[in-house]
């Protein structure tokens, strides 16, 4: 027995609320996100995701409040990221309580920030959030890029030598999420998992498509990812997260039950 | 009067450790600071970390706090988390440095060869996530955990211990490493207790409570 496989509820916050899309568009309301984060730490929820989705920066200071009521009251690592800019964004999510900072379109247009912020608060709360959607048709020799704005814009990066870039700079942790799969609860895109997480080191958590509990075996078995992240499955009480572990171990993996 | 001072020498979130102390400790003087007379004077210290060890040495230095936190390790009850485990030691491969001294040891980076499983599969640096913490002594601050119980980690570097003697207890990934050691009045674990959910508080409201007993009152 060894490392657990992480199960990482994630809570898309917007205007104070906990909100959820269908491909980064289409928001549904799905409530409070301190009572749904101490909902899911009772069910046993490995981590906490909470991604800021908020475009306007007048109600940035409001996930801040979150971060800080969350925090005192759930004691499981929290991850928060979406709009942060700078180091000093990095320190004030962390101030507040987050224990991990992820990092995502500032990263594309400012890929020393990986590192400064790396270099000063340690790899290990520094996680690159990828948005990757796959560019050509032909599966066999799939490849994928990056893309930034919450997936409105294209970059041109592509997706793999990208995690590799970000691990090189310092991130510690890289949050996949496919923009084909996102919302559609087909799954994740295996092969895109598997493709980025067999290229680097650092732990990878596989985002994007989870509609049932076979699909989160799949993300670690097939996928090989470290931890799996889904939100509509728990928001709307179709799973809990403790029946998400079970049925992981039932499937050969490690869990924390 | 301070019940338990909590070190900042301004390395990543210290929020976390002071929430869960409150929590388990609701009427406890709980302080956050980076004055080393306040060290000097609480009943308790803790010294968390995050980030890279040879910053976090400096950082005390230049905040005037390595001496208060070396005399505090001791001559009271004293936790160290992750790089407040780390630093304790003689030296660490990260960044070549030395370290405060106060237990024999060093601190390595988990090597590249050794990271996979018995069945090929390969494992992540930093470790990151819930693992087994296996008891190896019995000891107040493990009262009410079960043997085996899973703790959060998020470390590269390890502690290697040159004496079986301070071992508290060791998880493995993929080998057995020390993830605990106590020595008298030192308690220094290398996963996050404040983010461990229910063991965590258990090992933080024992740590509040705890009486140590110094090898030199043996009678």
């Amino acid at each position: 027995m060894g490392l657990a496989k992480r199960i990482i509820p994630c809570l898309d916050v917007t205007n104070g609320r906990v909100v959820k899309g269908i491909n980064f568009i289409e928001l549904r309301d799905a409530g409070d996100p301190v009572e749904i984060s101490r909902r899911y730490d009772e069910q046993g929820a490995d981590e906490l995701t909470f991604l800021d989705i908020t475009a306007s920066s007048d109600n940035r200071d409001l996930i801040l409040h979150i971060i800080e009521e969350v925090a005192a009251q759930v004691f499981i690592p929290l991850t928060v990221g979406g709009g942060v800019r700078q180091v000093d964004d990095v320190r004030r999510l962390l101030n507040a309580g987050a224990d991990k900072v992820s990092i995502n379109t500032a990263a594309v247009q400012n890929p020393q920030l990986v590192a400064d912020a790396a270099g000063h608060y340690g790899a290990q709360c520094i996680v690159v959030a990828i948005d990757a959607k796959q560019v050509n048709k032909t599966d066999n020799m799939p490849r994928w890029e990056v893309f930034t704005h919450g997936g409105r814009k294209a970059t041109g990066i592509d997706a793999v030598e990208w995690a590799k870039k970000m691990q090189s700079l310092g991130a510690g942790e890289i949050l996949l999420t496919s923009m084909d799969k996102d919302g559609t609860r087909n799954g994740f895109d295996l092969a895109l998992t598997r493709a980025v997480s067999d290229a680097i080191d650092i732990p990878i958590i596989a985002s994007g498509g989870v509609g049932n509990l076979d699909h989160l075996v799949d993300g670690i078995l097939k996928g090989h990812a470290d931890a799996v992240l889904a939100a509509s499955i728990f928001h709307y009480g179709e799973y809990t997260v403790h029946q998400a572990k079970k049925y992981m171990a039932e499937h050969g993996i490690e869990v924390r039950l | 009067m301070t019940n338990i001072a909590i070190v900042d020498y301004g390395m990543g979130n210290l929020r976390s450790v002071s929430k869960a102390l409150e929590h388990v400790a609701p009427t406890a003087t709980i302080v956050v600071t980076s004055d080393p007379s306040v060290v000097k004077e609480a009943e308790r210290v803790v010294v968390p970390g995050q980030g890279a060890m040879p910053n976090c040495i400096h950082e005390l230095e230049i905040r005037g706090l390595r001496g208060a936190v070396q005399e505090a390790a001791t001559n009271k009850p004293f936790l160290g988390i992750c790089i407040g485990l780390q630093m304790l030691f003689e030296e660490s491969e990260e960044g070549n440095i030395k370290g405060l001294g106060i237990l024999p040891g060093r601190v390595l980076h988990f090597p590249s060869s050794a990271m996979t499983t018995p069945d090929g599969q390969k494992l992540k640096v930093p470790h990151m996530g819930w693992n087994q913490v296996h008891q190896t002594i019995d000891h107040p601050l493990w009262h009410g955990i079960a043997n085996d119980a899973r703790f959060y980690f998020v470390h590269s570097y390890y502690v290697e211990t040159t004496e079986s003697q301070p071992v508290a207890a060791r998880s493995d990934y993929p080998f057995p490493f020390t993830c605990a050691v106590a020595k008298d009045n030192i308690f220094a674990v290398q996963f996050h207790p404040e983010k461990s959910h229910v063991a965590g508080l258990m090992l933080l409201s024992n740590f509040a409570n705890w009486t140590p007993h110094f090898a030199d009152e043996a009678s």
